[in-house]
C-alpha cells in the first residue's frame, strides 16, 4: 500500500494562502512598503490603526492574512528548493525549517493579535 | 501537485539522464516558473512585515513610530519595491491559472477561461481598494 501523505492537506493550506496573498499582499505591500515609506500617501495614525485592530472580525481577518500565506510561501520555497536546486538529500531538514517558520510566525501571530489591547 | 519522491534503499537503479542545477535557466519557460515559485519569498516578506507591523501596535505609538522609520529606510524601499513585483506576478499567475486548476463545467461544456479568471481579478480590484479605504481613507 502506497504510504499515506499528508499532501492533500498541506496543499488546502498552500491554495488558500495563495489566494489570500494574490488578493490582498499586493495593494498591502505597495502601501507599506512604497507609498507610505514614499511619502506619497500618509500613514494612519497609530489611535486610527489600533482602533480598526480592535474589531474581533478584522483581527480574525488579519490571523488568517498572516498565516496561510506563510504556509503558501513556506510550501513553494520547500519546492523551489527541491526541484530548482535539486537540493533532495536535505528534503526532510528543508521540510521541518519551511513549515516549521511558517507555524512559528502563526503562532506568534495569535500571540500578537490577541494580546493587542 | 508535485510529490516528494524519497530514495529507498535496495532499488535496481535505471539509467537517469544527469539534470544540471541550472535546468531552469536555459528556457524561458523554465526561468518563469522559477520567477514565480521564488515569489514564495517575497509573500514571506509580507507576511513578516505584517507580523512587525501589529506587534510594534501591541508596543506602542513610540514602536510603531519606528516601524515607519525603519521602512523607509533605502534598504527596505529597495526590497519592498522587488517583492511587490514578485507579489504583482504571483497574483497575474494565480488568477491566469485559477482556470486550469478548476475548470467548471456548465452543461457538460467547459466554461471559457476568462469566466473564470475576471471573477478573481475584479474581487482583487475591490479588495485592495477596501485596504486602501480602511489603511487611509479614514485619515
Amino acid at each position: 500500500m502506497a504510504k499515506r501523505s499528508n499532501e492533500p492537506f498541506l496543499w488546502s493550506l498552500f491554495s488558500g494562502g495563495g489566494m489570500i496573498a494574490a488578493w490582498m499582499f499586493p495593494a498591502l505591500l505597495f502601501l507599506l512598503g512604497l507609498a507610505i515609506p514614499l511619502g506619497w500617501l500618509e500613514a494612519p495614525s497609530y489611535e486610527n490603526l489600533l482602533a480598526l485592530v480592535r474589531y474581533w472580525p478584522v483581527r480574525l481577518i488579519l490571523f488568517g492574512l498572516c498565516s496561510l500565506p506563510l504556509f503558501h510561501g513556506a510550501h513553494r520555497f520547500r519546492f523551489t528548493l527541491y526541484d530548482g536546486l535539486q537540493i533532495k538529500h536535505l528534503n526532510e531538514l528543508i521540510a521541518v525549517v519551511c513549515y516549521g517558520s511558517a507555524i512559528a510566525g502563526t503562532v506568534l501571530a495569535a500571540y500578537i493579535l490577541w494580546n493587542i489591547p | 501537485m508535485r510529490q516528494a519522491h524519497f530514495y529507498t534503499l535496495y532499488r535496481p537503479k535505471w539509467y537517469r539522464k544527469r539534470v544540471s542545477t541550472w535546468w531552469w535557466a536555459q528556457q524561458w519557460r523554465s526561468f518563469k516558473f522559477i520567477l514565480r515559485e521564488l515569489s514564495s519569498l517575497a509573500v514571506g516578506y509580507v507576511g513578516a512585515l505584517l507580523l512587525w507591523l501589529l506587534w510594534s501596535l501591541v508596543r506602542g505609538p513610540e514602536s510603531y513610530a519606528t516601524f515607519l522609520a525603519w521602512l523607509r529606510t533605502p534598504l527596505f524601499i529597495v526590497m519592498s519595491f522587488i517583492a511587490f513585483l514578485f507579489v504583482l506576478y504571483h497574483a497575474i499567475t494565480w488568477f491566469n491559472l485559477a482556470p486550469k486548476a478548476m475548470p467548471l463545467r456548465v452543461g457538460g461544456k467547459r466554461l471559457p477561461e476568462w469566466m473564470i479568471a475576471a471573477p478573481n481579478y475584479l474581487v482583487w480590484i475591490v479588495i485592495s481598494a477596501a485596504i486602501l479605504w480602511l489603511l487611509i481613507g479614514r485619515n
